[in-house]
Order: structure tokens, then C-alpha cells, then sequence
């Protein structure tokens, strides 16, 4: 989906403003909104995938006006809706119309640490050989797709090559679908920085991406 | 108890401030009362972020990897494995992949979609690594978003700059500086910032040269 989540090379953001220590929230909401967050994903309704694809739904003008954590709020709170799991109603008035529907898993204290240590597994058993090797010239498919895809804008229909196989992993597109974890090779695909962005580009820059098979074809 | 409390780095107006603090409030309550979500669990997952799982734990793996040859090597080889043989591993760092900084090559880490990042060496994000400003030119302009931290690089330098659109999580190997060749793991760790992590920063001995 082109969303105003794909922000890569844009303009117009001005400079970044750094943040030498450590701060990972900057009031009490925000470390609510985490947690929140990742204790709904643990009932195991939706996946990561789908969890990224509610955030840029957002209209653009609203996902580049709210701060980041906002975004996670916004995007948790229509996943909620969207399963049936909460109503609009009951989000803004904060009072529960009636009991939960039952969940595959409700994520308690005791189960936490084990959780956040095992992560997810999103590698799975390759079932046909990679396509393509390191150091293989390929091309990324030109393509505008509707739902959540990881293939940025600015990195479509480029000439790269392949700097690493990484393995076989969960397609995000499909997984965001809710069409099953369909699984394929995923590569580092290395671009000149002046295939990206024109001979103006720093000479010195190169830019990589992490590209599921079916983003790449052979070289033209 | 309430958002007036809140001060020190919020960039929100006070009202905005508090109208979220009460819009999550009311969000969690209907999740707690529905039976979806465990307050206990809740204040466990914020515990772990704020106390245990953050830069620190990336600076022991690059300090590990400057002492340690063969430390490195299993970085390059297998950067998952090796460090969870100092016990970070798990959500948001499933797949790691350690990236050398040399005298001709200097790595910085992006997520351009979304604010994918590696929270078991570094945490959880910094806020300009979210924001709009970093995502969209640091893939295009890397130089000019380096002066945004004071960083400035030899202009024959290769800059690679790594977008994480999968599950893979970049850690980036900062250069060790000159002078401190009789350090200690402990010494050496304190001197590694984030910053040099993500590669928008360099390793310097204060003091030192850089």
C-alpha cells in the first residue's frame, strides 16, 4: 500500500533532532501503548504483519501528524475493531459493554519474560531451492500493490544485486493478509545510490533492502 | 498520576498530552475488564524495557567483539548465536546480522516503513529514529543526516546504508578508537554510545582523540 508510512526519500521533514541518551518513553501513555500492544498481539488473533498494516492505514495527513507511539495507539485500537474484539463505543467511553470473546491466549505476568526471550520464529523449512545467489544482478519488480507489501517505493524496478540469502522466511505481504505465513527465500539486495536517486547521488553511498522473492526478477 | 506530571521531554502540548493519557487509560481498562490483557503482565513488559533490555547490552557484544577475534568471527559468522552467548536474544532480534565498521566503510541502520530495530541489544527505539525526518532522508542523504549528529566522515568513505523491511536486525560494529588498547571489557563498553549502534554516531575517548 503507498501509504505516508513509505517515507523514503521524501523532503521537506527538516533536520532530525538527536537524542543522545536513552529514553525509551517519554510519558506514561506511551509505555501503556507499548505494552498494550504487545499484550494484544500475544492472544495470537492477528500477526506482526497485520499489526504494521492497521498503522498505515492511517490517512496520511493523520500518520504524519501523530507521534510515533500514537500511531501504534490508533493502529491497535481499529485491529480491536476490526476483530470484533472491542467497539468504538467502549474505546472512547472506557467502559466495558460486555464480556471478551475468547481468545486463543491472554498473555500473563509469569509468561512474559519467556515470551519477550523466545521472540517469534519467522524462518521456516525451505521447501525449493533459492532463485537466485550472492552476487546475482537481479531487478525489483515495478508493482503498486493495495495491501501491506515491504518493498519500499523509492527501491521498485531498481537494478541491485544480491549481497546475501538470508534464508526462507514468512512473506509479510501474505501473512499481513491473514492468507497463511507463505514462506519464500528472502535476500539483501544491494542498490548503487545512484540507481536510487540519479547521478546527483553521493558516489559513495549504497542502500540495501531485505526483498522476498517475489519482489525480484533477473536483470532486463 | 495524571499527564501534568509528565514534563521534562515532551514535545506535546500539555493537552494533547493528557487527552492520549486518557484515551489509553480508557483502552486499557476495556481490555483489562474484557479479560484480554493481564495489568501484571502489562507492568512486566514496561519493567523490561525501562530496566533490563536496552544499549547496554549491544555495548557488551561490540566490546566482546574488539577484544575477542574469534568473537568477531562468530559475529560474521553467525550473529544471532553469538549474541545470545551473552544471553540477549528473542523478540525484535530473532535474525541479527552485525555490521563491520572499517577505515573504508561505514554502516547506518534504517527502517524506512515502520521503526523496525533490534530492542534485544538496543532497546527499545530513539524517537528520532521513528520520526519522519530520519526515515525519509538518511536513505538519499546520509551525510546530511549525519551533520545532524555532529558526524562528519572522509568523503572517499563508502556509506552503506541498510533499510530493515524483513525480520532481519542490524547491529552495527562501531570502530574501536586508538588509545585505548590496554582497556577492559567493562571500559569499553561504557564508551560505546547507541548512537555508534546505529551508525549515526562514532566511538570517540572523551577527552581523546577522536
Amino acid at each position: 500500500m503507498n501509504g505516508a508510512h513509505d517515507l523514503g526519500g521524501m523532503e521537506g521533514f527538516g533536520p532530525v533532532v538527536p537524542e543522545p541518551v536513552h529514553i525509551p518513553f517519554h510519558s506514561t501513555w506511551e509505555r501503556r501503548v507499548l505494552a498494550n500492544t504487545l499484550a494484544c498481539m500475544a492472544m495470537g488473533v492477528w500477526n506482526i504483519d497485520a499489526m504494521r498494516a492497521s498503522r498505515e492505514k492511517l490517512p496520511p495527513a493523520e500518520y504524519l501528524t501523530s507521534s510515533y507511539f500514537e500511531i501504534w495507539f490508533k493502529g491497535l485500537v481499529s485491529r480491536l475493531v476490526a476483530e470484533g474484539l472491542v467497539s468504538r463505543a467502549e474505546v472512547e467511553s472506557g467502559i466495558s459493554q460486555g464480556p471478551g470473546r475468547p481468545v486463543p491466549s491472554v498473555l500473563t505476568a509469569e509468561r512474559v519474560l519467556p515470551a519477550l526471550a523466545a521472540g517469534a520464529q519467522y524462518t521456516r523449512e525451505p521447501d525449493r531451492p533459492a532463485r537466485f545467489a550472492a552476487g546475482a544482478p537481479v531487478r525489483t519488480r515495478q508493482m503498486n500493490p493495495s495491501h501491506h507489501t515491504r518493498l519500499p517505493r523509492y527501491a521498485r524496478g531498481k537494478a541491485g544485486v544480491i549481497e546475501a540469502v538470508r534464508g526462507f522466511f514468512v512473506f509479510a505481504d501474505a501473512n499481513a493478509q491473514g492468507l497463511g505465513p507463505q514462506p519464500q527465500w528472502l535476500y539483501t539486495v544491494r542498490f548503487d545510490g545512484r540507481e536510487l536517486w540519479g547521478s546527483e547521488s553521493d558516489p559513495t553511498l549504497s542502500v540495501t533492502i531485505e526483498a522476498w522473492e517475489s519482489y525480484l526478477e533477473p536483470p532486463i | 498520576m495524571s499527564g501534568d506530571h509528565e514534563h521534562g521531554h515532551d514535545h506535546d502540548e500539555g493537552s494533547s498530552l493528557s487527552e492520549m493519557e486518557l484515551r489509553v487509560r480508557a483502552l486499557e481498562t476495556v481490555l483489562v475488564e474484557k479479560g484480554y490483557v493481564d495489568p501484571a503482565a502489562l507492568d512486566l513488559i514496561i519493567e523490561s524495557y525501562e530496566t533490563r533490555i536496552g544499549p547496554r547490552n549491544g555495548a557488551r557484544v561490540v566490546a566482546k567483539a574488539w577484544l575477542e577475534p574469534d568473537y568477531m568471527d562468530f559475529l560474521r559468522r553467525d550473529a544471532s548465536a553469538a549474541i545470545a552467548t551473552l544471553g540477549y536474544g528473542g523478540r525484535q532480534g530473532e535474525t541479527m546480522v552485525a555490521l563491520e565498521n572499517t577505515d573504508s566503510v561505514h554502516n547506518v541502520v534504517v527502517c524506512t516503513l515502520c521503526s523496525c530495530y533490534p530492542w534485544p541489544v538496543l532497546g527499545l527505539p530513539p524517537a528520532w529514529y521513528k520520526s519522519a525526518a530520519y526515515r525519509s532522508r538518511v536513505v538519499s542523504d546520509p551525510r546530511a543526516v549525519l551533520a545532524d549528529f555532529g558526524v562528519t566522515l572522509p568523503v572517499d568513505k563508502k556509506i552503506r546504508v541498510w533499510d530493515s523491511t524483513a525480520e532481519v536486525r542490524y547491529l552495527v560494529i562501531p570502530q574501536r578508537p586508538a588509545g585505548t588498547e590496554a582497556w577492559d571489557l567493562a571500559a569499553l563498553a561504557a564508551l560505546v554510545t547507541r548512537d555508534s549502534m546505529i551508525g549515526t554516531g562514532l566511538v570517540t575517548v572523551p577527552g581523546g582523540a577522536a
